[in-house]
């Protein structure tokens, strides 16, 4: 079973379009997730939120990310920049988006894998997963054997044994990490539109059940376009920039 | 925990006889007809309450071992899940054991060199895989035909995958006789860690005795941080001069003094004659040099100097510069030196080799034995010294190498494949009638060279042939 999963769009056309290209360029995947973060960040946030409700009525999973509820019930605890543009897309998008937005579940289980945008601990506070006590906490709060966060933009996946500290390990791009019979994982998927790791091109997650690997693909996309929209849209120039050095 | 018996099955694979075997894990004798060679089956001992390491080094060795492909490691079958029988199927592979031949050292010096150069060659071959042995020692050498193959991947890094034991542990793991310093520090991911335990077997070799003993505590390993280990001709005088240099180079705490790729070994193990002997300081001798050692506390980190593999991914390891000086250094001669400079700029430790070809007209026409054929020799030998000498390369990263040889690409090719040449520098001459029917040297390197290959060609001063419009 081959699964692909798509981690913090953040609006972004560009980065989204040339991932799902480079996803059916290996073969449709059995199972699609997209790992929360639709909107938030980016100018395109229409375009983002109609593909993805095309995708989950053809299957695709889809969960709710801390952007995504921002927008839904117009929350203001974030950074002043992300505030910015979740104002600037609630201002933009129509009520049936914002519904579609506030419908998201928290999370979603599949087989033997956990699906939540920030971390099986307490998903609705949305902590973030930076080091190995963040990622004992959220693999102790399920008992899926595969978890998959998104949030912090950056790739790692953590190996547990039982009674032992998960071990870090950051994946190198393009290089299919191995996925152990007896462990336990936690996968932090990187971002598909707004890198934050120093590489500037869209990552996603690509699993493969046979072959008992993860790989964290690497998509290059033209983001000089989505900086110069942002730019005309009006919105904090720092997330345009942002794009051209994946930090 | 299932206890097996010779007719056992497991996964299609039937146990034949039982293999002695350390206490990680139990090795077998098998057949499996889906597979054309001979397998044995590595079944790790999993009682309740085994150590974990045990387990680790299974993961390991089987992430590792299926990655890995050439002569010189054992070819992977199958294995299986730890959640039902786990077990890693490979390669049987028939050859001596170098743990029996250690047995008879100190071993003719010929014998010494050829068992260095075979695992010189198969180190290269691992570590161009990614991967960094960690544990090697005679009982992980097997001689065959084929090379060395080594075995027992347990405590190996691949330098794509997690380190799975690193991480869980810091104490040092490896055998106390031939493991590293920084591995003793809990450093594991230096290709550098294997050309010092390919020291301490050479050393062993060639002496008779280990340079270390086997230290049972930590601190006991960490002496040799601190203390060199006898000079190897002090103990048996019969060693050559260069080979207890490449054995001391090997076995250089100071990482920045040490070899850095196991090619650079290689080289030198076939080209004695060009090995620098350096006049080696005895280390704090004496009672006073123990008195002020005491007194100058030095972090063991900084002995050890930084990891190689900054260096080793700068730029190719060896680079080899043909260059056709029958009819002295002309022009081409000139542009093939500035490109070699070019390509050594790119890594400050690449080493050059430096290749001319005296061509023969008939196989097994030897010039060189006679007293005409001696000086056109030595001639070809001074004025490639000469063509390099503008480089300024210190003496020990550059070597000389006058090849007699009916094909001067067949020469070059076989001496790059044979010393694990990285990138090779060659000229080009200008078309001719001729060379187009002939093929030129440039293009049989380039189409059947191992390595990336410059041709160094001299920009045409004017556009030739070309007619007016």
């Amino acid at each position: 079973m081959r699964i692909a999963i798509l981690s913090d769009i953040h609006a972004n056309r560009e980065a989204f379009d040339a991932v799902m290209e480079a996803v059916h360029e290996r073969g449709s995947p059995d199972e699609l997730v997209l790992l929360g973060d639709m909107v938030g960040y980016g100018p395109d946030p229409i375009y983002v939120i109609e593909k993805a409700a095309h995708l989950m009525a053809d299957g695709a999973l889809c969960i709710m990310g801390n952007h995504d509820e921002a927008v839904a019930l117009n929350l203001g605890n974030m950074t002043e920049t992300a505030r910015f543009a979740v104002q600037w897309t609630r201002e933009r998008i129509t009520p049936a988006h914002l519904d579609f937005l506030a419908r998201l579940p928290l999370s979603l289980q599949s087989e033997d894998r956990l699906y939540v945008h920030a971390s099986a601990e307490r998903p609705g506070k949305w902590p973030y997963i930076r080091d190995l006590d963040a990622a004992e906490r959220c693999l102790s709060a399920s008992d899926a054997r595969f978890v998959f966060c998104g949030h912090t933009h950056i790739p790692a996946i953590y190996y547990a044994l039982p009674g032992r500290r998960p071990v870090h390990f950051q994946p190198h791009d393009n290089v299919a990490a191995p996925l152990s019979e007896m462990r336990r994982h936690l996968v932090i998927a990187g971002a598909i539109g707004q890198p934050r790791d120093g590489n500037p091109a869209a990552c996603f997650v690509l699993v493969d059940t046979q072959r008992q690997e993860v790989t964290m693909v690497r998509v290059p996309y033209d983001h000089e376009e989505t900086a110069r929209k942002i730019h005309a849209a009006g919105l904090p120039g720092w997330l345009g920039m942002r794009l051209k050095i994946g930090r | 925990m299932r206890r097996f018996e010779a007719g056992a099955v497991i996964d299609g694979f039937e146990l034949v006889e039982k293999l002695p075997s350390g206490g990680m894990a139990s090795l077998w004798r098998a057949t499996n007809p889906r597979y054309d060679f001979s397998l044995v089956l590595k079944i790790p001992f999993l009682d309740p309450g085994a150590d974990v390491s045990v387990i680790l080094g299974f993961e390991v060795e089987e992430l590792i071992l299926k990655r890995l492909s050439g002569p010189h490691v054992p070819r992977f079958a199958a294995s299986g899940s730890l959640a039902q029988v786990p077990y890693i199927a490979m390669e049987f592979v028939v050859g001596k054991g170098l743990a029996d031949i250690v047995g008879s050292a100190p071993l003719p010096m010929d014998e010494v060199a050829r068992i260095g150069i075979e695992m010189a060659t198969a180190l290269a071959a691992l570590h161009r895989q990614k991967v960094v042995h960690l544990d090697l020692k005679p009982e992980n050498v097997i001689l065959t035909k084929r090379g060395a193959v080594l075995l027992d991947f347990g405590l190996a890094r691949h330098a794509e995958l997690p380190d799975l034991l690193g991480a869980e542990s810091s104490v040092p793991m490896g055998t106390a006789a031939y493991i590293s310093p920084e591995q003793v520090l809990g450093e594991r991911s230096d290709p550098a860690s294997d050309l010092f335990a390919l020291g301490c077997i050479l050393y062993q070799l060639a002496t008779g005795e280990e340079p270390f003993g086997r230290p049972a505590t930590l601190a006991g390993m960490k002496r040799r941080l601190y203390h060199a280990p006898r000079l190897p001709r002090g103990i048996n005088d019969a060693i050559p001069r260069w080979l207890e240099a490449i054995i001391l180079k090997c076995m250089e705490v100071d990482r920045s003094q040490r070899y850095v790729e196991a090619a650079h070994i290689l080289s030198d193990l076939r080209s004695p004659d060009q090995v620098v002997v350096a006049r080696r300081k005895p280390r704090n001798e004496g009672v006073w040099g123990a008195i002020t050692s005491l007194f100058r506390k030095t972090d063991d980190r900084s002995l050890v100097s930084r990891p190689s593999s900054t260096r080793t991914q700068a730029g190719p390891s060896i680079v080899l510069a043909a260059v056709d000086l029958a009819n002295g250094g002309d022009a081409l001669a000139g542009e093939v030196l500035n490109e070699t400079a070019r390509v050594l700029a790119s890594r400050e430790d690449s080493w050059l080799a430096c290749v001319t070809v005296l061509k023969t007209e008939i196989i097994g026409e030897t010039p060189a034995t006679d007293e005409t054929g001696r000086s056109v020799y030595l001639k070809r030998l001074v004025a490639l010294k000469d063509w390099a000498y503008p480089l300024h390369m210190p003496e020990d990263r550059i070597s000389y190498h006058v090849l007699e040889a009916v094909s001067p690409a067949d020469a070059i090719l076989t001496y790059a494949e044979h010393n694990d040449v990285g990138h090779i520098v060659v000229g080009a001459r200008a078309s001719s009638a001729i060379r187009r029917h002939l093929g030129s040297v440039s293009t049989k390197v380039v189409a059947q060279a191992l390595c990336s290959v410059s041709v160094v060609r001299l920009k045409a001063v004017e556009e030739q042939g070309r007619r007016p419009l």
